[in-house]
């Protein structure tokens, strides 16, 4: 397979998941388009890797894969505080960004 | 045969990913993704990444997801939006996210890389991909990088501590 069709594949994944941050409402859900996004960014990222058969870009994934645990784990945490103060859980009603 | 393996780990991440925007239970769209990266560590195994596909499974797939799927049980059912998106939204998302997926796939066909076309490097270093390969890397070439992903991941799992654990409410007499 040439390296293009992973390229394409990538921006296809990346463009649902931006889709899907436009679209729904529950920040559950928006977190998890947000994870769609950067693992379509992984695999271009390897794409390139095996296009140039350098194993930076590889380090460079392992990165990305950790930025996303801690951005999945402070997300969530914001969702479980916002569930226990019964804040609704629709971004489209949370507009104040008082404590 | 790396063809019908690509189109279909392609096919399998792109479902998955449809299905995470589409379902209305977010518990189902934690399940969708997570078949979703499953496909994707397929892929990822095409382009000679072992160890991260392997790690993807482990950490993404496994880990990552099971607190998805404990917060999405502790918070579901109640209250839950329907999918029914901001009415200008509704048209405007889909609309951006093709706009966006034709605008990147002009600029990958336009770039003219030379290796863009090929299956890649022919004669790949030795042990490419392979653990040792990247902890190598890791340790010798990346090793500021790995030392604060580690600090990144400490102040993350503080963090979420804070934001979620349960407040102590000071009382009259101090706590």
């Amino acid at each position: 397979m040439s390296i293009e069709w992973y390229l394409v594949l990538a921006a296809l994944l990346f463009a649902i998941g931006a889709g899907g941050i436009l679209v729904r409402r529950n920040p559950v859900v928006i977190l998890l388009c947000l994870e769609l996004m950067l693992s379509a960014g992984a695999l271009a990222i390897l794409a390139f890797s095996r296009m140039t058969g350098d194993g930076d870009g590889q380090v460079f994934v392992l990165v990305v894969l950790v930025v996303a645990a801690c951005e999945v784990v402070v997300g969530l945490g914001l969702v479980v505080a916002m569930f226990r103060r019964r804040v609704a859980l629709d971004v489209d009603e949370t507009t104040e960004l008082h404590g | 045969m790396v063809e019908i393996a690509f189109f279909a780990g392609a096919a399998g991440a792109i479902g998955g990913a449809v299905a995470v925007v589409l379902l209305k239970n977010p518990f189902y769209s934690v399940l969708a993704l997570v078949v979703h990266l499953i496909f994707l560590a397929g892929l990822f195994l095409l382009l000679n990444a072992q160890f991260l596909a392997a790690a993807q499974i482990v950490v993404y797939a496994g880990a990552v997801m099971v607190i998805y799927v404990f917060v999405a049980a502790y918070v579901g059912g109640i209250e839950e939006p329907a999918f029914d998106a901001h009415p200008r939204l509704r048209l405007f998302g889909p609309l951006v996210a093709a706009a966006l997926f034709i605008e990147i796939s002009i600029a990958v066909a336009g770039s003219a890389l030379i290796g863009l076309g090929t299956e890649g490097v022919k004669d790949l270093p030795d042990g490419f991909g392979t653990p040792a390969a990247v902890g190598k890397l890791l340790l010798e070439d990346f090793l500021i990088a790995f030392e604060a992903a580690s600090i990144l991941l400490l102040l993350a799992a503080v963090a979420a501590i804070v934001l979620a654990g349960r407040r102590r409410v000071p009382t009259e007499e101090g706590t």
